[in-house]
Order: structure tokens, then sequence, then C-alpha cells
């Protein structure tokens, strides 16, 4: 294995579910820490389970995945624990706990990483204000907009200062506008030291950021559209060759 | 400042509703076994108390001077009194000079005709005497503690001074009822444990509907990085808190039941407190507090088990 602790590496995973087909397949890569890449490809093509493999929802059928350095493979269960507490993430449907306030709910990862309530309130707050949501701290999810939402579930995927942030279409359900705003919201995130890998069908968007892409395409990765220098490899050709490429430009090595 | 709502959205799941119930049930049926080992115990111990350490001699009835134109037809008396070279009373002089002079015996005295016509009236009524009857006499005997007599000797003392005197030292029917009273003593507590099994599982059962309802809250909770823990501390108090409200329902529910079953024992008793042939359903101080450390139980039960049965499940998340 390579010596150079990526926040991110794959060896030739492969994932399927069940008995059912491989819905990634041999996926190498590697992800520099305070890196930004977007991943895109068709619905089905595997994205969902990529950043689940990611964010240690799910193991692979085969393959190696390391995290912040760390092999997963060689770790306990309960190991993987404070590895989580490391991820901050977005799903693609917010997964707010409806009967939670949007206080509540943003709190959770403190809460749960056992942070003592009054060193929780002032942070709650002040993210709240700093989304927009100043006014709707008590509010439940259930009464609030998509975009509301939206900011909840992100405000909740940062409170905890992840070092690595995972978010799935983010922007799958707010206008132009307010997903500019977001991806700015990203980039000052990243700015501030967290890597982040974000799922998207905006290809717009992807494009004007000019970040790196990761593209799925029937569950093989490919080098994305946006940049420029990469080229999609045959589909025989699944050697790992990110070895010798990491760390280039923060841009994903991939095969 | 108000502690922060439980994560897991209890009050959406279906099967949880009735578990106060079940509970509840469970719990009525567990004290009213629990109640019935208790007193048993107590009838026991009454009934060794009042017998133990007692005998009773039983002489042939003594037959009407005049006229007398049949002999009693009692089994039990093998000499005709007529011909006792003893005395004209039967023996029981002689009898009761016998037993208080004889070792291991602390005293003996003879049931006068109104404890007898006591003893007949739960059977017989009190419409005849004990003159209308030929009833044997009765020598109630009370031993010494630590040294009992020699039974045999004593029959054999007896019969030479008393023909036809009878030793009964109740150990016959006493060990009968004792071992009646320690198979229901058994079975009811066969009882409880096969409440507190079904408890247990009725609880598993719920709890793993509570994971399967809740599953999206809890692997959202999983990945945060909450450990396993806290996920099951969630299901372990709220398993407590509905094991505790069912409780404390079936614990009311069966002290008024208790409370109904004693009066009706009461009220049936034989003559009184004095003498009565079934104990009354006594529950001591320390009874009530057992039975009320049922809720108690349920619920640590309830907790113990929902937060096993969460700890189990939570294993096969990656």
């Amino acid at each position: 294995m390579s010596s150079f602790a990526a926040m991110v590496r794959f060896e030739n995973v492969g994932m399927r579910y069940g008995r059912g087909p491989e819905v990634l397949r041999d996926i190498s890569l590697s992800l520099e820490p305070g890196s930004f890449h977007f991943l895109t490809g068709p619905s089905g093509a595997g994205k969902t389970t990529l950043l689940r493999l990611i964010y240690l929802a799910e193991r692979p059928s085969r393959g190696l995945i390391s995290l912040f350095g760390k092999d997963l493979s060689g770790l306990a269960r309960r190991e993987l624990t404070p590895l989580r507490r490391r991820i901050g993430i977005v799903f693609q449907d917010f997964r707010l706990i409806p009967h939670l306030s949007a206080f509540d709910n943003v709190a959770l990862p403190l809460r749960v990483a056992g942070t003592p309530e009054s060193k929780l309130r002032g942070n709650v707050r002040e993210l709240l204000e700093w989304v927009g949501l100043a006014d709707k701290l008590e509010a439940n999810p259930p009464t609030l907009s998509g975009g509301e939402q939206q900011r909840i579930a992100i405000a909740r995927a940062v409170i905890a200062s992840p070092s690595l942030l995972i978010a799935d279409e983010p922007t799958g359900n707010v206008d132009d506008a307010m997903a500019l705003r977001l991806l700015h919201l990203f980039e000052q995130m990243n700015k501030l030291g967290t890597t982040l890998v974000i799922a998207t069908h905006n290809a717009v968007l992807a494009a004007r950021s000019g970040r790196p892409v990761l593209h799925l395409e029937n569950g093989e990765l490919m080098r994305g559209p946006v940049s420029a220098r990469q080229t999609p490899r045959p589909p025989s050709a699944k050697a790992d060759q990110t070895k010798g490429h990491a760390g280039q430009n923060k841009e994903p090595a991939v095969s | 400042m108000k502690s922060p709502s439980p994560a897991i959205p209890f009050d959406r799941g279906g099967a949880a509703r009735f578990m106060p119930w079940l509970v509840a049930l469970m719990v009525f049926l567990a004290a009213l076994s629990l109640a019935a080992v208790m007193t048993l115990q107590h009838a026991l111990e009454f009934w060794d108390a009042s017998l133990a350490g007692t005998l009773t001699v039983e002489l042939p009835p003594v037959p009407v001077p005049a006229p007398a134109p049949a002999p009693p037809s009692n089994a039990k008396v093998k000499t005709s009194p007529n011909k006792n070279p003893v005395s004209n009373d039967g023996g029981l002089a002689a009898a009761l000079a016998l037993l208080r002079a004889t070792p291991g015996i602390s005293g003996a005295e003879p049931l006068g005709r109104d404890a007898v016509a006591r003893l007949i009236a739960p059977f017989l009524g009190n419409a005849l005497s004990p003159e209308d009857l030929d009833l044997p006499r009765l020598i109630d005997v009370r031993l010494s503690t630590g040294a009992p007599p020699d039974l045999a000797a004593l029959q054999a003392k007896l019969a030479a001074v008393a023909p036809g005197a009878v030793i009964d030292d109740h150990r016959l029917w006493l060990d009968r009822l004792v071992l009646f009273a320690r198979s229901v003593q058994i079975t009811a507590l066969v009882i409880l444990a096969l409440i507190g099994t079904v408890a247990v599982l009725t609880v598993m059962f719920v709890t793993r509907t509570g994971l399967l309802v809740h599953r999206e809250a809890i692997e959202l909770l999983h990945l945060m990085g909450a450990r396993d823990g806290y996920i099951a501390h969630q299901f372990e108090r709220e398993a407590l808190r509905l094991g505790l409200a069912g409780g404390a329902a079936g614990l009311l529910l069966s002290g008024l039941a208790l409370l109904a079953l004693g009066h009706a024992a009461g009220a049936s008793a034989f003559l009184g407190d004095a003498v009565t042939l079934v104990p009354a359903l006594h529950l001591k101080g320390w009874n009530w507090l057992a039975l009320a450390g049922l809720p108690l139980a349920a619920g640590l039960v309830a907790g113990l088990t929902a937060r096993l049965t969460v700890l189990a499940t939570l294993l096969r998340l990656p």
C-alpha cells in the first residue's frame, strides 16, 4: 500500500448488494486532504453507493478502502465511530428528524458526540443564523420549505466541523440562485480545510466551479469531462494508476 | 432548561403503544402468582406453628350409664368402657396423669364440651350438641421443644391406663397439606417464571419492531458517529418508561383484586379468626413491598431487554 496519507483511497473496490449485480466495479481513486471534487453520472450509475462507501454506510464487496490514512479492513467496528464523527453528510432527501426542531436537528451530531448543552447552544444558534434560519430555530422540518430544510441539513452536516464533507445532490431541490449560494458556502468550507465530495446532476454547476470531476458510468469510474487534461480510459484498462499521481493539483487520481 | 427530545420518534412506533397494556397484564398475573406464593407460605407457617409441637389424644366415648341399649359403634374403641378396669371416666384422669408425667410433654389439657362443639360445628352445624353424639374425648397435648417423647412407648402406656386411646400427632394430614401447598407454590413460581419469559419475549418483539420502524433514524445516528450504547440507551429509556407505566397499572389492578380476594376469603372463614380451616389472605408489610417492586422489576427487565436487543441488532450495521 502507498505510504501517502490520502483522505480517501479506494483500491479496486467492487460493490454488490446481496447476490445482485455489481453496482460498482474496480473503483480506484485517491483524494487528497483539502481537495474538492464533484461526482457526476447518470441516475443508477452508482453515485450514491460510492458516497455510502465513503461515509461508512457500507462495506465493500471487494477491494480496499482507506479513510484518513487508515485501512478500514483492519479496523474493528467500534473503531469506525471516531472516523464517522469526522465526516459530515448532506443526504439527497435531507433525512431530517421530523419531530425535532431545526435547532435540535442541527445539534444532533454534537449531542451524539457528547458535547455539553452549554457549549453547543451558541454554536448551533450561530450556524442557523448564518444559513438564514435565525427565526426558525424552533420550527419542525415538515413546516419548512424544501430550501429551508436543505439548509438545515447542510448546517447539521457542518456543525461538528468535519474534515470530510459528503453531499448527495445538495442542489437538487433549489433554484439556480440558491445553488450558487450553496456552492459558495462549500467553497468557503473548502478554504477552511474541509475536503469535499459533492454528487450532482448539475453539470453546469460543476463546470462553473472549475473543480475536478469524478464521473461514474455503469458503476465504473472515469475521468470527468471538466478536467481538461484527463481523458476517459478504455474499458479494459482498470489497473490502479493512482500511484505517482496523487496530490497533483488536488485532482482525483482515478483508474 | 428543558432536556432535548429523544432523537428517535417513539410515539410513532406501532407496537410500542401496546406495550404498557401487555406489561400491565403480566404484572397483574405476576402479582397474583407472587401473592399466592407468599400467602401459602404464611399458611404453612400458620399450620406448622399451630400443629407442630402438639398432639391430640383421643379417648373412646364413655357411654351414658342408663339406659344403655347399645354400645357405641366407634371403630376406634377396642375395649368396652364398661369393662374398663381402671376407672369409670374411661381412663381420662389416668391418661392425663400419665401424659403430664411423661418427659417431653409440657402440658396436657382435656377439651371441654364447648370446645368439641366448636370443632364439629363447621361439619354438623349447631343443631346437634355433643351430648347427642357419642363423641370421643380429646386431650390437647403440648410437647416440649427439643426432646419429643417416644410416641410408640407412650401409645402402649396409654393403652394400659385408657384402653382404646389413640394418639394423633397430626403428621399424616399435615404432611399431605404441606405437600399440596408446596405443589401449589411451585406451580405459582413456575407461572411467575413463565410470565417473566413472556415479558422478555414481548419486549424483544416490540423492540425489534421499533428498530424496523425507526431504522432510518437509527442509521442516521449511526452515521453521525453515535455509539451503539447511545442508540441502545434511547430504546432502553423508552422501554423503562413504558414498563414502569404498565407495571404501575398492573399493580393497581392486582392490589384491588387481592383486597377483594382477601375480603372474600375472610368472609368464608369458619368461626371467625380463632379457628379457621382456610387461613385468610394475609399479606404482611414486606409482602406488599415485594408486590410494589414488580413494576420496578418490569421496568428494569423491559429496559435491559430492549438494550440487549438493540445492541445485538446494531452489530449488523457496518
